[in-house]
């Protein structure tokens, strides 16, 4: 199927260079496959940036596909772009995709993100741990936030152990919290939720792993104040047990694309790689679904009606002059 | 160890385990856990197995047998590795079949591109394939079901798919079923052809064992990263692991049933002059056919089962919708796709069966109106909707075409309602299990895993080898001794440990739940039927699903894990016994009647011990299913062997990472499966049942 089709494209390329004599770089018809991730934003930007796409005549067609997995994925070409990678969570998968070959950087959001551990609002406002948001604060009250299996300590939920390793154990031991306080991976992002939730019920402490724009911002949440973040003092980035404790840096928020994109789509690959969100922008599509409860593809469609300044120039630059 | 008293025989089995549980315990007390010291822990001497799997992998699919390929996309030759272009071309093969399928329920244009190209597609607008109407869908399912079993079967078939319809979930129902209507097949066939091959030939039989369960208790996030690089990421990669999921259980079956067969038989058809051909198409496999059903029934459920993983490497369908909604804690939309997965299940379930019980009339004089009386009925609906479709694009001018398809998200939703009930258990139950779960886990779980990880790594060999010797001899205590090597040396023995001890405490609750429900049920028909209905459910139902609920009422411990893995172990304990049970046959219990003992003599001494072998392979399937489900558990948040998995996804290593984890995993499993199954075979012999 597969030869077939190429000969035919092959065929059709070659009339059309020599029919006209020259060769102008427009985008193939073949679709562009953008990956459907599992959290809203993420999911709305897709269909945003299809809408985009498609507005400039593209094909699009979406892909389901695991965060991590993504990341070979468009490495072998399966899917084109991946457009929401977080610097905390992702940049492992990220590099190591680009490393191997066949990931290319396409740019970075303006939207700076953190990626923070914190505690619900009520936690403070409850006074279970006063003196937070200060990460000092954790020297004495890690019984407020103890749970059955936790020994006697507090319990610091950090996320899957693939987002960011022995990052969190690390900075516990670094900041000398480790007789207090245990760290605890949790399996996925809904299983930190449903944390929330069940403490919430509870009135008992939590300290959870979260991030910014997320949908926990408009119920209140507060990100602990760690020492300051500075290159090189993980101890995977070649820290010392002094440095590792540091927190974590102003994330950012970059896309990626499969290394033919360039080639086989010229303008939507210029579009894309101009493309850029800010954090509110994010927010806004994100609470289309959250909140007002839309479905994700409708929720894009309203936003790029309603931002069409914002989104038109990246494309009206691309097929501007000369056209 | 004068416990041996000279009037107990060495060779009574008690004797041998309380011994061996003494030299255990010793051997615990005695070795000190230190590193360094190999009888407490062996040193990883295969840590490099992983970048070997690796490396191969990786000059397999990226480097070797470079050929020169052209790509018109971007106008020049390209070096690719000539296996990855035949793993690629099974892959659009694959993927030209469901689009397909897909197409011909959603409609489309990927299998007119197939034949032309994208440019054409670009050139001529209209070249689109147009979707069936629901309504039409909803007509034939119900004629089908008609045509193959009766009303009942039209009326389920009807409903089911109405409610997939209203609910606003066909689009995905479609895709997905597209995907299943072409994984099902497949593994069916597949498993039927290995199943008569191993029947065939022993040597294959010996061969395929240890594969196939492998192929079973490997967990399927440890091959998603290896599919990923065969195959791709898409429906194509998806229909592939499901395959590979799904075709076991028909292969076992398949040969258990043809081993069935009574010798007399076999010589009836040989005295009759049949082929070999005909021997095994019109004699063995009818004659097995009830064996082989059971596998086509577990075909539908593991591919159905698989629908969720399946989305996170590109299946379209429910499964990605179910694991978006989850990650935003909606329950209720959740359990709505959660539903049309177990409706679509039960739909295709009983189609099959029903199509494979059917008999051919061979005398039957019929005119041609009778005998294409479900074709021309099919038409007819064909028309009927076509046209209903037609009227609703005028009547719903604005947006959506009610009669046509209807769109995700714009049907009536009960998500509402399923939401109630989860909030309602929630806050009926949340106090009164927060005291359990408390004592289950500081006086029961972490304690259990304490003891696990003490255990000195010669005490752990001791006590399994010993097991394996005492219940079934020396072969299989090597055996079982490799297995646990292969672990030993890895870097992964603590975290296998953790494995262990959760799977071992849920398979004890689960065959004992299963057990106890399954002989409850087993003594009547309607009540049989409705446990057996009730484990199709389990087994289908999506365990991310109920996975949320419990991480609220649990919290994200090991009580939470554990509850999962025996809500899905449970199954195949309580489906074994209840089937074991129902074919004693009958004149063996009148005989037990007769003789004039009671229900539960009769239970005791005449139904179980006949029963037993049967109800042990579903013990050994609900150690399979355990180990599974604590897998899946790293969802939830586990330390052992799954969140290793889940974290190999994001490294570079990924593939050997994963796919060594998996063995591990595996081996577990095989290390149970040797022991159960030929502890069960002599037990069998032993009963004259063999």
């Amino acid at each position: 199927m597969k030869g077939m089709k190429k000969l035919a494209a092959a065929v059709a390329v070659g009339a059309i260079a020599g029919l006209s004599g020259t060769v102008f770089a427009a985008d193939s018809s073949e679709p562009i496959k953008i990956p459907i991730k599992n959290w809203s934003s993420q999911i709305v930007m897709a269909h945003v940036i299809g809408g985009i796409f498609e507005s400039m005549g593209d094909k699009v067609e979406y892909v389901p596909v695991d965060n991590q997995a993504s990341f070979e994925a468009v490495r072998v070409g399966d899917i084109t772009i991946v457009h929401e990678v977080w610097q905390s969570t992702m940049q492992n998968a990220y590099y190591n995709a680009m490393e191997k070959g066949g990931l290319i950087d396409a740019g970075t959001h303006a939207a700076e993100t953190l990626e923070e551990m914190g505690v619900p609002n009520w936690v403070i406002e409850k006074g279970l741990c006063p003196g937070l948001p200060k990460w000092e604060a954790l020297k004495d009250c890690a019984e407020a936030f103890a749970t059955p299996d936790s020994g006697g300590k507090g319990r610091w939920l950090e996320g899957p152990q693939s987002w960011h390793g022995d990052v969190m154990p690390n900075r516990v031991k670094g900041l000398g919290l480790d007789d207090k306080w245990v760290v605890k991976f949790a399996g996925a992002a809904d299983a930190l939720w449903a944390e929330l939730q069940a403490a919430e019920k509870e009135g008992r402490g939590t300290i959870i792993f979260n991030w910014s724009p997320n949908f926990t911002d408009a119920s209140g949440f507060t990100f602990i104040e760690f020492p300051p973040y500075f290159d090189g003092c993980r101890i995977a980035d070649g820290g010392s047990w002094e440095t590792t404790g540091c927190g974590s840096p102003k994330g950012w928020l970059k896309k990626g694309a499969f290394w033919k994109f360039p080639k086989t789509h010229p303008n939507a690959y210029r579009a894309f790689s101009q493309l850029t969100f800010t954090t509110p922008q994010i927010g806004s599509m994100a609470a289309l679904v959250d909140v007002d409860k839309m479905t994700h593809a409708d929720a894009a469609k309203k936003w790029l009606a309603d931002n069409e300044e914002i989104w038109k120039p990246w494309t009206v630059s691309v097929l501007g002059e000369g056209n | 160890m004068s416990l041996t008293s000279s009037s107990l025989s060495i060779k009574s089995k008690p004797v041998q385990f309380a011994l061996l549980l003494v030299v255990f315990l010793i051997l615990c007390y005695a070795i000190a856990p230190a590193d360094g010291n190999y009888l407490w822990r062996l040193p990883a001497l295969l840590k490099d197995i992983p970048t070997w799997v690796n490396d191969f992998v990786g000059g397999l699919m990226f480097d070797w047998f470079p050929i020169q390929v052209y790509d018109p996309d971007i106008d020049d030759y390209e070096s690719k590795p000539l296996f990855r272009e035949i793993t690629r071309a099974v892959s659009s093969g694959v993927l030209f079949i469901i689009d397909f399928v897909r197409e011909l329920l959603l409609g489309g244009q990927k299998t007119i591109v197939a034949f032309t190209s994208w440019d054409f597609i670009s050139e001529n607008p209209w070249a689109e394939w147009p979707a069936l109407p629901w309504t039409v869908i909803t007509g034939w399912a119900a004629i089908v079901g008609y045509k193959l079993q009766g009303k009942r079967l039209a009326l389920i078939a009807a409903l089911a798919t109405t409610y997939v319809a209203i609910f606003g979930q066909w689009e995905p129902s479609m895709q997905t079923l597209s995907f299943i209507l072409v994984a099902a097949p497949v593994s069916v066939l597949l498993g039927l052809l290995l199943g008569i091959w191993a029947y065939q030939n022993r040597y294959v039989e010996i061969a395929l064992n240890p594969l196939l369960n492998v192929a079973q208790t490997m967990p399927h996030y440890s091959y998603l990263v290896p599919v990923i690089v065969l195959f791709g990421v898409g429906d194509h990669a998806a229909a592939l692991a499901t395959i590979i999921f799904a075709t076991p259980p028909m292969v076992r079956l398949t040969l258990l049933g043809l081993k069935n067969v009574p010798v007399e038989v076999l010589e009836a058809g040989m005295m009759n002059g049949c082929t070999n051909r005909q021997l095994l198409l019109r004699v063995l496999i009818p004659t097995a056919k009830r064996d082989v059903l059971i596998g086509v029934n577990q075909v539908v459920m593991q591919c159905l089962a698989m629908t969720v993983i399946a989305s996170f490497i590109g299946a379209q369908g429910l499964g990605s919708n179910l694991m978006i909604a989850l990650n935003s804690l909606k329950i209720g939309t959740g359990i709505e796709i959660g539903v049309c997965i177990v409706l679509i299940a039960v739909v295709l379930d009983k189609m099959s069966l029903a199509w494979a019980n059917k008999q051919t009339d061979y005398f039957a004089d019929l005119s041609f109106l009778e005998r294409h009386s479900t074709l021309i009925a099919m038409l007819a609906v064909f028309v009927a909707g076509s046209i209903l479709a037609a009227i609703g694009s005028f009547i719903f001018e604005e947006g959506f075409n009610y009669l046509y398809v209807i769109p995700h998200n714009k049907g009536i939703t009960t998500a509402p309602i399923w939401q109630a009930a989860v909030d309602w258990i929630w806050d009926t139950f949340f106090f009164v299990l927060k005291g359990f779960n408390e004592f289950l886990i500081t006086k029961i779980l972490v304690p259990m895993r304490d003891a696990y990880l003490a255990m000195p790594v010669v005490a752990t060999f001791l006590l399994v080898m010993g097991i394996a010797y005492i219940l079934d001899g020396l072969r299989s205590a090597l055996i079982v001794g490799g297995f646990l090597l292969f672990i030993a040396f890895s870097e992964y023995w603590d975290r296998a440990l953790i494995t262990a001890y959760m799977a071992s405490f849920a398979v004890i609750v689960s065959a004992a739940l299963g057990i106890t429900i399954g002989s409850l049920c087993a003594r009547h028909e309607v009540a049989s039927k409705s446990i057996l209905l009730v484990c199709d459910f389990f087994q289908t139902f999506p365990a991310f699903i109920y996975l949320i609920p419990v991480i609220m009422l649990f919290g994200i411990t090991d009580t939470s894990v554990i509850i999962a893995a025996v809500v899905y172990a449970t199954v195949p304990a309580t489906r074994y016994t209840v089937e074991g049970l129902r074919s004693v046959p009958p004149v063996l219990q009148d005989a037990g009647s007769m003789s004039g003992v009671t229900r539960l003599q009769r239970w005791v001494s005449i139904e179980l011990p006949l029963a037993f072998p049967h109800i042990m392979l579903g013990v050994n399937q609900t150690v399979i299913f355990a180990l599974f489900m604590v897998i899946i558990g790293a969802f939830i948040g586990t330390i052992d062997l799954g969140q290793m998995i889940l974290k190999a996804i994001s490294e570079s290593r990924g593939t050997g990472i994963g796919l060594t984890l998996g063995l591990c995993v595996a081996f577990i499993g095989l290390a149970v499966d040797q022991i159960i199954r030929n502890w069960a075979q002599r037990r069998k012999a032993a009963l004259g049942l063999a």
